[in-house]
């Protein structure tokens, strides 16, 4: 299956600080990626690379096929349209003097969705991520973090996207609103077929949404494999003391797998190992 | 029953309101001619039988001088305002979103223009052109607008790495629809109530320029200008010198507190957004 993200040996320093070192990685259709790590191990870093809000020092980022990067807002809209984001704070990611309905039809304004119909897509997005279509003539003030989240999450939805980056949507909700907001991807991954790129510091999130996982540690892919074997077999001591460290609450509920994948999990398990780890450090 | 949900702030709009109505209803409301007087009325004060305010050196009524100067006045103190808010915002903006070269040279270009003291500039500008309303606006136009690009540019580089701005860049908007609709539904409500609080500054700027002959040329009432008519009569008349000052205080105040009472509505809103 051909990849629909590829981050290909990708570098990015601030200020002579290298935040992402030699870092490849892949998505395909449908495949939910985590990326972990704790913070300043430059994962919220990949996510921009992967979005083309940054640019790599080295490597190259292509999206299928092209250098998100490069994209054009108008002659690149359908290309644009199938790359969306969640953002980490519920707060920052809606734009407090609109209201939360207008997120949603500013996205469908982009991609040139008729006036008339933006009222009745921005409800039905609404309805999709389990929100009150009135809640869209509410400021983002009136809203909760996890409301707020949905919100980003119908925003993300609005033009179809093919993947969607997810930078640490969970981080700054209770447990039971996170909870509820993994489900709801979830939902919508089998619903939609979306794949996902999944940035997380919360080791039960990924757990239960990610097929594969990629460990960051300053900047460098430690170990990546199949989330269910990274979990019960990590082979890295950091991996080992990230799971440590995360406590006995976390359990591993696993998502569904790839229909995809699994006519191809055979010739996969003799093609590769199932998890690759870095020298330790 | 009307309940007033922020009472303040209905008080210093009504009383910024009120200069700008009675200078609409001058026509209506003045007692007399402002350009017509009677030498035998000369300096009558306030209370005289048919000028409540008394009349200045040439016999013309006051408050019909005060009523229909507050056209000219408040045109100086409101348009340079709105001018310098619209440039300013458009100056700050741009260089908070563009690379770094067009950002350095704006800003050094503000820079330069706040090198020298306000009034200095407004008296700088306005020698150089024509004496009247047009001159006063365009002075206090360029003295006001680096101040509010500074407010304009210091939002947008606040919210320029924010991440509905991220996000909205991703959903594939072109620059002037982000700007349009995602930047400017922040930084306009900053902009403009910084540049209220500016209308006081601007009328005593006005008025300055009025007074040293560079604003609107004379017989036309502007309250500047009648404080310089007025000034032989300070020792003599106190109370008819100083009338022409009070207005642009009063005026003055009625608008910052009226830019007060916003900043500090605006820090409401922004806090329950934090």
């Amino acid at each position: 299956m051909t990849a629909l993200l590829r981050l290909d040996a990708v570098s990015k320093s601030y200020a002579h600080r290298p935040a992402v070192a030699d870092v490849t990685l892949e998505v395909r259709a449908g495949e939910s990626v985590a990326l972990v790590g704790e913070s300043g191990s430059g994962k919220s870093t990949l996510a921009r690379l992967a979005l083309g809000l940054v640019r790599p020092d080295a490597g190259s980022v292509t999206f299928e096929g092209r250098d998100p990067a490069r994209l054009r807002a108008r002659a690149d809209r359908d290309v644009r349209a199938r790359l969306q984001f969640v953002p980490q704070h519920p707060r920052g990611s809606l734009n407090p003097a609109l209201r939360s309905g207008e997120a949603v039809a500013f996205a469908l304004r982009a991609h040139r969705v008729p006036r008339r119909e933006r009222a009745d897509r921005t409800a039905e997005l609404f309805r999709q991520v389990g929100l009150a279509p009135e809640l869209a003539r509410r400021f983002p003030r009136e809203l909760s973090g996890g409301q707020l989240q949905r919100v980003a999450v119908a925003r993300a939805l609005a033009t179809g996207p093919a993947l969607v980056v997810c930078d640490e949507p969970t981080s700054a909700l209770d447990r039971d609103t996170q909870e509820r907001l993994l489900d709801l991807l979830a939902e919508l991954r089998e619903r939609t077929g979306t794949a996902y790129l999944f940035v997380s510091h919360d080791l039960a999130a990924v757990a239960r949404f990610a097929h594969r996982t990629l460990v960051l540690r300053t900047g460098r892919v430690v170990e990546q494999g199949r989330t269910e074997h990274l979990w019960t077999a990590p082979a890295h001591p950091y991996t080992r003391a990230l799971l440590d460290a995360s406590g006995p609450h976390v359990t591993l509920r696993l998502p569904e797998r790839l229909p995809e994948r699994r006519t191809e999990r055979g010739a996969e398990r003799g093609a590769e190992p199932n998890h690759k780890t870095e020298e330790p450090t | 029953m009307v309940t007033i949900r922020h009472p303040r702030t209905a008080l210093a709009a009504t009383a910024a309101l009120l200069p700008v109505l009675l200078a609409l209803a001058a026509p209506l409301l003045a007692p007399a001619d402002p350009d017509t007087g009677h030498l035998a009325d000369r300096l009558l004060d306030p209370g005289a039988p048919g000028h409540p305010l008394g009349t200045d050196g040439q016999g013309r009524d006051l408050l019909s001088r005060l009523l229909w100067a507050a056209r000219p006045s408040l045109t100086a103190g409101l348009l340079p305002v709105a001018v310098a808010a619209l440039a300013g915002a458009l100056i700050g903006i741009t260089a908070a979103l563009t690379g770094r070269a067009t950002e350095q040279a704006l800003l050094r270009t503000l820079d330069v223009l706040y090198a020298f003291p306000g009034v200095l500039l407004a008296i700088a500008v306005a020698t150089l052109l024509t004496p009247g309303l047009g001159a006063t606006v365009l002075a206090l136009s360029v003295v006001l607008t680096p101040a509010v690009a500074r407010v304009a540019f210091t939002e947008t580089r606040r919210i320029r790495t924010a991440e509905y701005l991220e996000a909205a860049t991703v959903s594939g908007a072109t620059r002037t629809t982000l700007i349009l609709r995602q930047v400017l539904p922040v930084v306009a409500p900053v902009v403009l109530v910084y540049a209220s609080s500016l209308v006081g500054l601007a009328v005593v700027y006005a008025a300055g320029l009025s007074f040293l002959g560079l604003g609107v040329p004379p017989p036309t009432p502007e309250w500047g200008a009648m404080l310089d008519e007025l000034r032989p009569a300070l020792f003599t008349h106190p109370w008819l010198a100083a009338l022409p000052a009070l207005v642009i205080l009063a005026v003055s105040v009625a608008f910052n507190a009226l830019g007060e009472t916003l900043r500090g509505r605006l820090g409401e809103g922004t806090e329950a957004t934090r």
